[in-house]
C-alpha cells in the first residue's frame, strides 16, 4: 500500500496548518482531497498549477489517491512556457488559482469547462479531445530544467514516491509530532519530498507562500511552531544575513539542506550555529530524476565531514565509474556518480506520447555529477559532467540557454558558476549586452545580476567546430 | 547625492528597476523584481549607500518603499 492511500489511519492527527491559520486533521484533509478529485476519471492527466496553499496540497494528494496523474506547475511560471507545456501534453484537466492569467482566454472562450470551484482555485475539464495511454505505474510529472522552456518532464512512479518518502522518513527520524514549514514552491521536488515524508509519518505541514525574508513568515513560524524546514544554498545565504544564529526558535529540531552544494565554509558555519542551538543540520543530495533524495550526511558526522554530501539513503547505493564506465574501487579517485535504488525514476517525457513509456532506467541513474569517495565511504561532489548551473536551486542547462539566445539572434556561449551565469559574446555593443541580460532575466526568471556578459574576439572552437569551454576563462 | 537620491538609486540597482517605478506605494512581491532574491540585493545596496548594518527585524519589515523610509530613520538616515 502506498503512503497516500493509507493516511486515514492518522485520522485525528493534525495534517495541515495554512498561512491563514486554518488547521485540518487528516480526516478533514482527506475528505477535501477525495471530494475534490473523486469525480475525475483516473489515468488522465491533470495540470496542477500550484502555490503553497491548502488548495494545491488537497489537489496533489487527491490526484495521487484517485490515480489522476498531476503535472506540477508553479503558478509563477511564464505563460509562454505554460502554453508550450499545454500544447505538448494536452491534459484532460487543469486546476489553477482563479483568474490565473495564462488560462483566462481558454476560460472566456469556453474551451475549458468549469467542473468545480474550490476555495481560491477552480478545476476545469479541457477540450483536449485526444485520449492517450498513461503507463499504469506513472504517478506524477515534474519539470526539471523548466525555466529554459524545455517541455521535458521527469516521470515518477507510485513506487518511486513511496520508496523515497520512506527512506527520508527513516534517515531523518521523522515522527508524528514533527511539523514542517514550507520555504520553497511545492512544484519543486525537494519541497514535495518534505510533504510526502511528513504525511507518511502522520506529521503536520505548515503551508506558506511567504519567503523567509518576510515578517509574515516568521510570525507564522512563531504561531505554528514547526520542528523543521529545508533550504537550497541561497536560503542559507539569506538565513546568514538574517543572523539565524541569533534567532530564538525553540520549536526547531532539525533543518535540511539540498538543491545544490553548500560550500564547506557555509556548512561549517551552520554546523556551529546548529550545534549551539541544539538542532541538527542535515546536508543532503538528490535530483528530480531520483524522485528527490539520494544521499544525506548524518549529523554525527557533520563536523568531521563538512563539505561532504554524505552516504546513500536507506535502500540506495552509490558507485563511481571512470570514462570507460569501469567501477572505481579506490578512495579519493574522481569518477561519475552512479546511483541505484527504488527511487530512480522511470525516465523523461517530451510530450504526451511519452507518457505510455515504461521504466527506462531500471533502477540505475547515471547522475552527471563528478564525485569522489573518501576512505570512510563518504562522497564529495567535485564537479559536473553535464553543462548546467544551479541558479537559486533550479537546474539550468547551459546548452539550452545558448539555444534560446541563438533563437533571439545572439551567438553566445554560456558558462559560469552556480547563481552566476557568464555569457560570452562577440557582440561589442552595450545595447546588445543589455538586451541579452534583459532577455535572460525575463525568460529564465532570475535577477539581472545573475548574468554577466563578457566580450570575446571569437568563440573558441576545436577543429571539428566544438566549443572549447575550457579556453573561455 | 541627497539621501532621497541615494534611496531611489538603491531600489534601481537592487531591484533592477526603471527609476520611474521607484516611488511611494511600491511594495514587496507586487512587482516581479521585488522577490526574495531582489530583496536581499536591495538591502545590500541600502547598507552600502548609507554605510549601515540593518537588524534582522528591520530587514524582514522592509516591505515597501514607504516603510523603508520609516525604518531608515532608526539608523539616523533621514529621507525627505
Amino acid at each position: 500500500m502506498n503512503f497516500y492511500t493509507d493516511l486515514d489511519k492518522y485520522g485525528k492527527n493534525l495534517a495541515v496548518i495554512t498561512d491563514k491559520g486554518e488547521q485540518l486533521t487528516y480526516d478533514a484533509f482527506l475528505f477535501e482531497c477525495d471530494n475534490l478529485m473523486g469525480s475525475l476519471i483516473s489515468r488522465r492527466l491533470l495540470f496542477l498549477v500550484c502555490n503553497n496553499s491548502l488548495e494545491s496540497l488537497v489537489a496533489y494528494i487527491g490526484a495521487l489517491r484517485k490515480g489522476v496523474v498531476p503535472v506540477m506547475i508553479n503558478a509563477g511560471v511564464d505563460s509562454q512556457l505554460y502554453k508550450h507545456l499545454y500544447e505538448q501534453y494536452k491534459p484532460s484537466y487543469v486546476y489553477a488559482p482563479r483568474d490565473w492569467e495564462a488560462i483566462v482566454e481558454d476560460v472566456e472562450t469556453e474551451q475549458f469547462k468549469k467542473l468545480e470551484d474550490y476555495r481560491t482555485f477552480t478545476l476545469y475539464a479541457t477540450d483536449c479531445a485526444e485520449e492517450y495511454e498513461l503507463y499504469p505505474e506513472l504517478a506524477l510529472l515534474l519539470t526539471t530544467s523548466g525555466s529554459t522552456g524545455s517541455p521535458k518532464l521527469v516521470r515518477q512512479s507510485y513506487k518511486n514516491i513511496d520508496a523515497n518518502a520512506d527512506s527520508i522518513a527513516k534517515y531523518l527520524g521523522i515522527v508524528s509530532s514533527d511539523r514542517a514549514i514550507t520555504t520553497m514552491p511545492m512544484s519543486y521536488t525537494y519541497c514535495l519530498s518534505i510533504i510526502n515524508s511528513h504525511l507518511l509519518m502522520g506529521a503536520s505541514l505548515v503551508m506558506s507562500d511567504y519567503s523567509i525574508i518576510q515578517r509574515e513568515f516568521w510570525t507564522l513560524f512563531k504561531e505554528s511552531e514547526p520542528t523543521t524546514f529545508g533550504g537550497v544554498p541561497y536560503i542559507y545565504e539569506q538565513l546568514k544575513k538574517l543572523r539565524f544564529g541569533r534567532m530564538n526558535l525553540p520549536s526547531l529540531r532539525y533543518i535540511t539542506q539540498a538543491g545544490g552544494k553548500l560550500s564547506k565554509e557555509m556548512a561549517e558555519e551552520f554546523n556551529e550555529i546548529c550545534e549551539k542551538k541544539g538542532i541538527q543540520l542535515i546536508v543532503m543530495y538528490g535530483q528530480t530524476e531520483a524522485t528527490a533524495r539520494m544521499a544525506y550526511l548524518p549529523w554525527d558526522h557533520a563536523k568531521e565531514k563538512a563539505g561532504s554530501m554524505g552516504i546513500a539513503i536507506p535502500g540506495g547505493e552509490f558507485s563511481l565509474i571512470d570514462v570507460d564506465e569501469k567501477a572505481i574501487d579506490e578512495p579519493e579517485i574522481v569518477g561519475e556518480l552512479v546511483y541505484r535504488g527504488p527511487n530512480v525514476t522511470l525516465g523523461y517525457a517530451e510530450g504526451y506520447k511519452d507518457l505510455k513509456l515504461g521504466d527506462e532506467r531500471q533502477g540505475v541513474l547515471v547522475t552527471g555529477d563528478m564525485a569522489k569517495r573518501d576512505k570512510d565511504g563518504f562522497y564529495y561532489i567535485v564537479g559536473r559532467k553535464k553543462r548546467f548551473l544551479k541558479m537559486y536551486g533550479n537546474r539550468v542547462n547551459l546548452d539550452e540557454v545558448e539555444g534560446l539566445l541563438k533563437k533571439e539572434g545572439y551567438e553566445c556561449v554560456c558558462a559560469g558558476v552556480d547563481d552566476n551565469m557568464k555569457i560570452y559574446t562577440t557582440a561589442v555593443a552595450d545595447e546588445a549586452h543589455k538586451n541579452i541580460i534583459g532577455f535572460l532575466s525575463k525568460t529564465l526568471g532570475f535577477v539581472q545580476r545573475s548574468f554577466q556578459v563578457t566580450v570575446i574576439d571569437e568563440i573558441p572552437r576545436n577543429e571539428s567546430g566544438k566549443v572549447l569551454y575550457s579556453a573561455l576563462n | 547625492m541627497t539621501n532621497l537620491e541615494k534611496y531611489i538609486d538603491a531600489f534601481v540597482k537592487g531591484l533592477e528597476l526603471d527609476e520611474s517605478l521607484v516611488k511611494s506605494g511600491l511594495a514587496y512581491s507586487e512587482i516581479e523584481n521585488w522577490d526574495s532574491v531582489g530583496h536581499m540585493n536591495l538591502i545590500a545596496e541600502l547598507e552600502e549607500a548609507f554605510d549601515i548594518m540593518m537588524d534582522t527585524e528591520d530587514i524582514i519589515d522592509f516591505s515597501s518603499y514607504d516603510k523603508g523610509i520609516e525604518i531608515l530613520a532608526k539608523y539616523d538616515v533621514i529621507i525627505e
